[in-house]
């Protein structure tokens, strides 16, 4: 039937085509014909109902041809459809499913295909056995009954267990198959229990061996059944682990988010507070709790504690010690007690990763095969670090000798390996290098290394702050033991004489014995495809709305997140209070808040422990600024001072000159020229069409209110100075 | 008096002295709506409730204990005695009850009885660095803040 609506369907305006075309043939001919009538008189009753002898031929080989080019393409199209509608059946039950699943699957490709000769026997028996061999899946029942259905039911029937992993069409294959799955068990008969068990995983998890089973002829069973046999032991060890490794994963979790980081922690600390007894569960792939990650590379290098790389304790401003962990392990709850715990709570999966997500469904796969199905769900699953090309292509030597600087391992790495070599070069100038250049740079005197950094800018924070501001940073760094290296492209990295040598593209060497590359995050979206989420080509990342949905019961969150910003555009931040913020702000709309991004993310930096900036809004070096500081005066960052005295006093007295010379000396490139100038204290505003969209707060603190403030107005201000006003640089 | 630079570049840099910036500025700044609805609140809503996201409450309203919490706090805060808070010790002690099970996440100080100072205590220790309470993250990653 199917069939034959099939070839109708194709049929139906071939024929339509066709038959239009004889009409028209036909008016043709007798229109032809008509006015040869009128012009020949003489009758000629030959064959054809039009008339007209060799036109009539033509007619006749034209309809024929073009009836039995139309047959044969209906018979290909619907051939091709039977090859295609296969195919898709074996890749439907091929997927790997669960045992019961993979049945029901399998009764409705039974159902549906009616081409099958093996199907009409199956039909009415599929249903039967189904439950039977399914429960003796589930119930790790003796292989004795479990084999016995098998070996009973007619030749097809196992192909209904078994069609996991063949195809649907060979139909001769089966009987190796039963063969195999009766030796199997046999052969197995100690490990009966298990039995039934990795014989299913066997057929769904390993798509190695169907291969092997689907080519296999029935005088090739005993081979095939060794090699089944074979692979028998590993996936029998892995069931009875991943059984084990099930068992603690929750199969629903009302809130799930995929990733175990800060904006997930901020995330699920939301929905505890508004939705009263929420059960959060958080799947990462690291095998550690949630942690905050700025400290990794400021404070944990800076602290005298010689146990803070195993403690992961660092002393913050006030004082106070604290872990980098948001909670201790008993704040969360275990996975398998989520669903009963009285007033619900926050678990965490370690881990394991998501592989897969069915929107549909509303559910997850994770690494490992198991399954969680969810009402709500954030992706906040962050990015990788990014490596340079060269690197990668570089061979494994110089790999080994790379560290990609994100999670905790990273710096622990670091931290060993810096006391173990002599030489480690930072490729990056950004935010991450520089920090770490600096921390690095103030173990070198001790540990006697060489800290060198290089970037393809013209000074650190090349890319954020205005030249001048950057050109000063670069000076600070230096004066932390750095030996930097600018408009540095990395050509080539190669493995010599246990070193390590860095060519340049202008051709400078450098020789060193390790290279952090700190050149950026490449936001991780493979869940991107199975979800059908989009994706956004400028700046990377799920694209999500300015209330950071990306569809229905999804919401992203954190570096993954590029989100509309109602007052700044369509961005993506990758910072720590930014994580915090749209975590927060996830975890309220994933209890029904609504609400967009509004409250504006901050970031700050350290260069070493005696110059920090704030900032806030979009902190580019390409946009017009403005920055409006304060005049050293003897007194102002004391600090400052002892380096740049001279400075301080010259430009009290001598205050004509110095605003010739500051012109002259501000205009010229060269760093050292820069150092005269001290800018000690200060606000640099970021223009956009003469609106203000970020600022950065240059050594002054707790005036960020005032700052988001400017940003959330979005006026254009005539003077500029007049808003620095607002901020009182000169008290502190 | 101040000292303007004018680059050719896409800079500008002014600098001030202390005498430049004493007069008030003119600048004009949007009124805040009290009403609005996007605008994170701090610990009271404007329509009087509680903000249980705030992030001065640190991890008070979302831990193990978080519904004691709650619940002893909302009391605290609607009471209408003499003595605030005094219809509600038995919250209270319920509340200190389940914080002393889990004496990591909430360590046992003297003035644990009164939620809001024990919750502000409890708060910078083990509270994410958050841009409401300002000065935390500027001072917490920024010891040069003298």
């Amino acid at each position: 039937m199917f069939k034959c609506k099939a070839v109708w369907n194709k049929l139906a305006p071939l024929v339509r085509a066709s038959s239009t075309l004889c009409l028209q043939n036909a008016r043709k001919s007798v229109l032809r014909h008509g006015r040869r009538l009128e012009m020949v008189q003489k009758a000629q009753m030959s064959s054809g109902p039009a008339g007209g002898g060799g036109e009539n031929t033509l007619y006749y080989v034209l309809v024929g041809a073009t009836c039995l080019g139309t047959g044969v393409y209906a018979y290909r199209t619907v051939s091709g459809d039977k090859e295609r509608y296969n195919e898709r059946m074996i890749d439907l039950v091929n997927r790997p499913k669960q045992g019961p699943r993979a049945a029901e699957a399998v009764t409705e490709v039974v159902a549906g295909s009616k081409e099958e000769p093996v199907e009409e026997p199956t039909l009415t028996e599929a249903p039967v056995e189904e439950p039977l061999v399914t429960e003796a899946v589930v119930e790790f029942t003796e292989s004795e009954p479990v084999t016995e259905p098998l070996v009973e039911a007619s030749i097809p029937e196992p192909t209904v267990e078994t069609l996991v992993t063949e195809s649907v069409v060979e139909a001769s294959v089966p009987e190796s198959i039963i063969e195999v799955s009766v030796t199997e068990p046999v052969a197995e008969a100690p490990a009966v229990t298990q039995s039934e068990e990795p014989l299913a995983s066997v057929v769904e998890s390993e798509t190695e061996p169907t291969p092997v089973i689907i080519t296999a002829h029935v005088p090739e069973a005993s081979p095939v059944s060794e090699s089944a046999a074979v692979s028998e032991p590993a996936p029998a060890a892995e069931p009875v682990e991943s059984t084990a490794a099930h068992s603690d994963v929750p199969e629903h979790a009302p809130y799930l988010l995929i990733g175990g980081g800060t904006a997930s922690f901020a995330a699920a600390r939301s929905i505890r507070a508004r939705d009263p007894g929420a059960r959060v569960l958080i799947v990462t792939e690291e095998s550690e709790l949630p942690y905050m990650r700025p400290p990794l590379s400021k404070e944990l290098w800076f602290s005298d504690d010689p146990k803070a790389t195993e403690t992961l304790s660092f002393k913050q401003w006030n004082g106070k010690e604290r872990s980098i962990y948001f909670q201790p392990p008993s704040f969360y709850v275990s996975p398998t007690d989520l669903a009963k715990v009285e007033n619900g709570g926050v678990a965490v999966l370690t881990g394991r990763k998501v592989v897969h997500m069915d929107v549909r469904e509303n559910k997850v796969k994770l690494s490992d095969g198991a399954e969680i199905s969810y009402e709500k769900c954030l992706i906040a699953t962050g990015g990788v670090p990014r490596n340079l090309q060269v690197i990668d292509r570089a061979g494994e030597e110089v790999m080994k000798r790379t560290t990609l600087f994100r999670k905790i391992e990273d710096f622990r790495s670091l931290e060993k390996i810096s006391r173990e070599v002599k030489s480690i070069t930072i490729i990056g100038g950004g935010f991450l290098g520089s920090e770490l250049a600096c921390a690095l740079g103030r173990r070198s005197t001790d540990l006697g290394l060489e800290v060198i950094q290089m970037f393809p800018e013209k000074g650190n924070m090349g890319k954020v702050l205005p030249e001048y501001l950057s050109n000063w940073t670069t000076e600070k760094v230096r004066k932390e033991g750095v030996n930097i290296i600018m408009d540095a492209v990395v050509k080539n990295v190669s493995y010599k004489n246990d070193k390590l040598e860095i060519k340049l593209k202008d051709g400078r060497l450098i020789e060193t014995d390790h290279v952090v590359a700190a050149v950026g995050l490449e936001p991780s979206v493979e869940l991107a495809k199975s979800a059908g989420l989009e994706v956004d080509s400028d700046f990377g990342g799920y694209r999500v709305n300015a209330e950071l949905q990306a569809r229905s019961n999804i919401w992203v969150a954190g570096d993954a997140a590029c989100f509309y910003d109602i007052k700044l555009g369509r961005r993506r931040v990758e910072h720590h209070d930014h994580a915090v913020v749209s975590g927060r702000l996830a975890g309220e709309n994933m209890t029904g808040a609504s609400k967009p991004y509004w409250h504006q993310s901050m970031f700050w930096s350290d260069l070493g422990p005696d110059v920090g900036y704030e900032a806030i809004g979009i902190v580019d070096s390409s946009l017009p600024t403005v920055g409006v500081f304060a005049k050293a005066t003897a007194k102002d960052t004391p600090k400052a001072a002892t380096e740049q005295s001279g400075t301080g006093i010259r430009s009290e007295s001598e205050t004509e000159a110095v605003a010739v010379t500051l012109k002259a000396e501000t205009t010229a490139p060269p760093p050292p020229v820069q150092q005269k100038e001290d800018y000690g204290k200060g606000v640099v505003f970021y223009l956009r069409d003469n609106v203000v969209v970020g600022i950065v707060l240059w050594n002054v603190f707790n005036r960020m209110p005032i700052a988001r403030k400017i940003i959330k107005d979005g006026e254009q201000h005539a003077d500029l100075n007049e808003v620095a006003k607002l901020f009182n640089i000169h008290e502190d | 008096m101040s000292y303007l630079n004018i680059f050719m570049s896409k800079d500008r840099i002014i600098f001030v002295t202390k005498e430049d910036h004493e007069a008030p500025s003119n600048a004009e700044l949007i009124e805040d709506d009290p009403n609005d609805p996007y605008e994170d609140h701090g610990l009271i809503l404007p329509n009087g409730d509680i903000n249980w996201n705030c992030p001065c409450l640190g991890g008070m309203a979302s831990g193990p204990c978080g519904q004691q919490f709650k619940d002893a706090f909302s009391c605290f805060h609607y009471s209408k005695e003499e003595v605030k808070g005094s219809d509600c010790v038995e919250n209270f002690r319920s509340m200190q009850e389940c914080m002393q099970k889990y004496p990591e996440l909430y360590p046992q100080e003297d003035d644990n009885d009164s939620a809001p100072s024990g919750g502000a205590d409890n708060a910078p220790s083990d509270s994410v660095p958050t841009s409401s309470p300002e000065s935390t993250p500027a001072t917490t990653e920024n010891p040069a803040a003298s």
